[in-house]
């Protein structure tokens, strides 16, 4: 840490102070979700934890994989897998914007030498029938962060609304270094004090995943893989509505056989435990493949429209069956605290 | 007398709603503060910056005017039995607090009432403002708004931070959005202290500009124009391209504005000019500089929220984001150059139009058919054409949706069709002379966006233009998707403006009707045939003639009834409504076309009287009235048919101030004629000749506008 004093900082550095940065205003620091994901939005610590009632503040380095915008490692400025820093404030607190500021300060920017400025950018995505109010925020020029209210999630208003911050790492960190090409980011200083370039660490990477993705990637094979993935989703989110079902009002002479062949949960606990979050990532797949396909060119215009309002239907599937759960698990914990709190230990 | 100051501290608002909303928020405490009698006239100033709205208030009173007032209390009879006051009567003096005795009488259509006079007491302006702004502030229109506290008890553009509400140095308790107005605002995010105390209203813009807040965008507007010329004059010969839109959007995105001169590499002025300047314009707001020649000139004007950039480090930053999208755009113009549009034209069967009107390819086959017609129809009222050019412009026109660089600038589509058919005069085999004029046809076919837009320039764009459009509305609304109410989702009004002002101002001889029943036409037969379902002709018909209405009232400035008028003798062919609209707004102010007008109204009153009692019939022969022994049909019979004819002539010689001057002559013989002549007189045939009389009359004079449409205002001597 003592050599970057005069030096601005590493990609590695900007990623820890962010860390600590949030980490001091209470933030839990997770992983990267380890699905492929086109945004850190579509982490289930944003995407599903923004659902329901319980405050929740969390940060996190998410690697975002968008196949159709990888260069063969050959542009400077475009990548397929950039790296993105996402927070979620649960429910905003009133200074949010100052938070922000202050990590920009945190990772070297001294706002008083810069013209920074929030401008207008609502963001909205169709498949995951999600969107929010907010702005991009421009650092001379530069869109730095993406900084989202958001207002609806998996098709569900959400109350308390989350804000999301989304910085763009590999931006940030060529902002910082005052470098034409990402992959001359200096990652870290070795041993010997030589830098090692985003270029060392991910060149190849790109390269590889470029032709993967635009000429390799078997379409036909794609295709089965997103049908097998959305039909083992769709049997998950379906057996759970099955199973939650408001009971039919039984027809006259009928109530018995009828009661007796509804499939019901049997406890709280089975539904705690009814696998929504597996169903989520199958869902991530869907979404992933779907963009290999784009990539590959295999989806024409008109299909397009379809493949998203199907992976959509998932999502908005899988966001109800969670909020519902969460719901379930709330009540039970309300009504029994110390039983919840054994049931947690046990599973553990 | 006092001053009052509301101002709304918020996040940052979108630049292109805080004109808008900072005129609403004005205007709604003007009305506030008249309506509950505060003002006697409405003196108020604005203030906007994107983290605030405010608003200035004076001659405030700090309280209402006692107002005396009439409470109505029980019916007379039943207040007083016998003389005496009842229960009723004493219970109604109690609630007034007043003597029985001094109660009053009064006389409604209802009956006879018991009432009195009180004394309402005015209330103290603090408390009807607290009580009344919560509302108003909500009731604010924002293109988008949102929640932010949990509970969602209200929505705004962005969440509010911070209220100052201030009647000369009181602090009005207002409330909104769970924050209570305070004395304290705020002041620039960087480069001041946060909190500056407002003490009295007037006060507002200077202790404002302590903390490096230009409260006023004007005043913004000014300072960045000085600015923008100051950063310029460095460069010698240079000058910045006015640019309002850009300028307006700066102004709302700034709260202390400086500007800023960057430089890119000469060589990036290879890429075309539209592309350079959307990249400057759209995506980083930039104004282009231009050289003494107008050429673009490798510099750029930003507008920076802050004081300025002692170190050059803004500038060293927008610098690398600009030549970072410079570099994208090259990239994507060199890999277009890879596939010519020609190769593209077959790629469009995979692009759609609509998904029930097919691909973009479809579209391009029946746009390029419905072109060659309209040049037919154009040739034979020998406009002409170069046939070759429109039909090869019509095939590349959507070709361009197929490459790189509209993909990413989605804003150039067209016009970097246009600028790839002129690179590909070879590919396209045709001399660059031709190519260049395809290019342009290519170029031009979206215009005019606007009603402020440039139209296509030459014939041969607005035949592409008017076809494009043409298509689409036609389709459109064959399977019902024309826009209802304020929504219209296909920018069909817009299209159908564009068609209205191509077809008026490149003066081109095209009836409305034939145009959409010939681009509907094109769909026969088409899959997308089997998708039409709505009753065509009469909504087509219908909606242009409410865009010509709106060209005709809104942007040739015509009044509304002299638009009614004329397009109610024919809304078909717009340069001759025009023509006619200009020679009726003419003569319409003048003493004969009112008393013509009152005659028509006249006429048509007693046609439809006659016609739903079953009078009016078809046998009736106007001639006939030229034998009557009245002297005065006699008169008007032969007027009508005399002048009726010769008004038709000047009619079909489009001589619309002749034919106007001819219909003047009218006036004397009919105002005679309804003086002396009876027209609903029992003796039947005589009444059957009068009535075919004025239909033919009626008929004759009504050709070059409905004069009974024409709104008469009796003058006051």
């Amino acid at each position: 840490m003592s050599s970057s004093k005069n030096k601005p900082l590493t990609f590695q550095e900007l990623i820890l102070k962010l860390q600590e940065f949030w980490a001091g205003r209470g933030c839990v620091l997770q992983q990267p979700h380890d699905v492929e994901v086109g945004a850190g939005t579509m982490s289930p610590e944003t995407f599903l934890r923004v659902l329901g009632p319980r405050p929740h503040r969390v940060g996190y380095v998410q690697p975002s994989r968008r196949p159709a915008d990888g260069r063969y490692g050959e542009n400077p400025n475009r990548l397929y897998k950039h790296t993105q820093y996402q927070v979620i404030l649960k429910p905003p607190p009133d200074n949010v914007q100052e938070l922000y500021l202050e990590s920009l300060a945190a990772i070297g920017i001294d706002l008083r030498k810069h013209d920074i400025k929030f401008e207008e950018d609502n963001w909205e995505s169709p498949t995951l029938g999600a969107w929010g109010i907010g702005w991009q925020v421009m650092l001379d020029g530069l869109e730095i962060t993406q900084f989202t209210y958001f207002q609806q999630c998996g098709g569900i208003d959400l109350d308390p609304i989350s804000a999301e911050l989304t910085y763009g790492l590999e931006r940030i960190a060529a902002f910082l270094q005052d470098v034409d090409s990402i992959y001359d980011i200096v990652w870290v200083y070795g041993p010997d004090g030589q830098p090692v370039t985003y270029g060392d660490i991910r060149q190849l990477d790109e390269e590889q995943f470029s032709i993967y993705n635009f000429e390799k990637a078997d379409v036909a094979k794609l295709w089965q893989h997103l049908n097998d993935y959305e039909a083992e989703c769709q049997a998950l989110v379906d057996e759970y509505i099955r199973k939650t079902a408001e009971p039919k009002k039984p027809k006259k002479g009928q109530e018995t056989a009828h009661a007796e062949n509804v499939e019901r949960f049997a406890d709280v606990k089975s539904r705690r435990r009814f696998p929504v979050l597996p169903a989520f990532d199958l869902c991530l797949k869907c979404s992933h493949l779907f963009n290999l396909l784009d990539a590959r060119g295999a989806i024409s215009v008109t299909e397009r429209v379809g493949v998203i309002a199907r992976i959509r239907a998932l999502a908005v599937a899988v966001a109800r069956a969670y909020a519902d759960q969460q719901r379930v698990i709330a009540e039970d914990r309300e009504a029994a605290p110390e039983k919840a709190t054994a049931a947690a230990v046990g599973t553990s | 007398m006092a001053d009052f100051l509301l101002e709304i501290g918020t996040e940052e608002i979108p630049a292109r709603m805080i004109a808008g909303a900072s005129d609403e928020l004005s205007r709604r405490v003007g009305e506030l503060l008249s309506r509950e009698r505060l003002v006697a006239t409405i003196q108020v100033e604005n203030f906007s910056t994107p983290r605030r709205i405010a608003v200035l208030a004076r001659g405030v009173s700090l309280s209402q005017p006692d107002m005396e007032e009439q409470v109505m209390g029980p019916a007379l009879k039943i207040a007083f039995k016998d003389g005496q006051p009842t229960p009723a009567a004493h219970a109604f003096a109690k609630k007034v607090n007043l003597d029985v005795d001094r109660l009053e009488q009064v006389n409604t259509p209802k009956g006879d009432y018991l009432a009195a006079k009180v004394t309402k007491q005015g209330r103290p302006a603090k408390d009807l403002l607290a009580e009344f702004l919560p509302k108003e502030i909500t009731s604010i229109y924002w293109a988008k708004n949102m929640y932010w506290r949990g509970g969602k008890p209200e929505r705004f553009v962005r969440p509010v931070r911070w209220i100052v509400a201030k009647l000369d140095g009181e602090v009005v308790p207002v409330e909104f959005g769970g924050i209570a107005a305070g004395d304290t605002s705020r002041g620039h995010r960087i480069l001041s202290g946060n909190a500056v105390t407002i003490g009295r209203p007037d006060d507002y813009s200077r202790a404002l500009a302590s903390v490096s807040v230009v409260a006023t965008p004007a005043e913004r507007e000014h300072i960045i124009r000085k600015a923008l010329d100051a950063a310029t004059r460095t460069v010698p010969g240079a000058r910045w391209r006015e640019d309002k839109a850009l300028l307006e959007t700066v102004v709302h995105l700034t709260e202390f504005p400086s500007v800023i001169l960057g430089s890119f590499e000469p060589e990036y002025l290879d890429l075309p000019e539209e592309v350079l300047v959307t990249v400057m314009r759209d995506h980083q707001k930039y104004f282009a500089v231009e050289d003494a020649n107008g050429k673009l000139a490798p510099h750029f004007l930003a507008v920076l929220n802050t004081s300025g950039d002692p170190d050059g480090l803004i500038r060293h930053g927008n610098e690398r984001v600009l030549r970072a999208r410079f570099n994208d755009a090259r990239f994507f113009w060199e890999t277009d150059q890879k596939h010519s549009l020609k190769e593209r034209v077959a790629w469009l069967k995979s692009v759609t139009f609509q998904k029930d009107l097919g691909s973009y390819h479809a579209k391009t086959l029946r746009t390029q058919k419905l072109a060659s017609l309209i040049a037919e129809v154009l040739l034979q009222a020998e406009v002409k054409t170069r046939a070759g050019v429109i039909h090869k412009a019509a095939l590349l026109a959507k070709t361009d949706l197929t490459t790189e660089l509209v993909k990413e600038f989605t804003e150039l589509q067209g016009i970097i069709g246009g600028l790839y058919t002129k690179a590909q005069a070879a590919q396209l085999d045709v001399s660059q002379d031709v190519a260049d004029a395809i290019g342009e046809t290519v170029y031009d076919q979206y215009k005019p966006e606007s009603m402020d837009d440039d139209l296509p320039r030459s014939v041969e764009g607005a035949v592409l233009a008017i076809a494009d459009k043409a298509d689409t509305i036609a389709g459109m609304f064959a399977i019902g998707l024309q826009p209802t109410g304020s929504k219209d989702p296909f920018a069909l009004r817009r299209a159908a403006n564009g068609i209205v002002r191509i077809i008026a101002e490149h003066k081109l001889p095209l009836n409305l009707a034939s145009l959409m029943s010939d681009a509907l036409a094109e769909y026969k037969g088409s899959d997308a045939e089997r998708n039409f379902t709505a009753t065509f002709a009469g909504d087509v018909a219908a909606f242009f003639r409410e865009r010509l209405e709106f060209y005709l009232r809104d942007v040739k400035g015509y009044a509304y009834d002299v638009v009614n008028a004329v397009l109610a003798a024919d809304a078909g062919n717009i340069v001759d409504a025009l023509a006619r609209a200009e020679a009726v707004a003419k003569v319409r102010g003048s003493e004969d076309f009112a008393a013509i007008s009152a005659s028509f109204k006249r006429i048509k009153n007693i046609l439809r009287q006659a016609s739903e009692g079953g009078k009016l019939k078809e046998g009736g022969v106007a001639s006939d009235s030229v034998e009557s022994d009245e002297p005065a049909e006699r008169a008007l019979a032969v007027a009508t048919l005399q002048s009726g004819e010769r008004v038709r002539h000047f009619r079909e010689a489009k001589q619309y101030d002749e034919a106007l001057a001819e219909i003047a002559t009218i006036r004397k013989p009919l105002d005679t004629f309804f003086d002396k002549v009876m027209v609903m007189v029992d003796d039947e045939s005589v009444r059957d000749r009068r009535l075919a009389l004025l239909v033919t009359l009626l008929e004759s004079f009504s050709r070059i506008a409905d004069f009974s449409e024409i709104v008469t205002e009796r003058k006051s001597s």
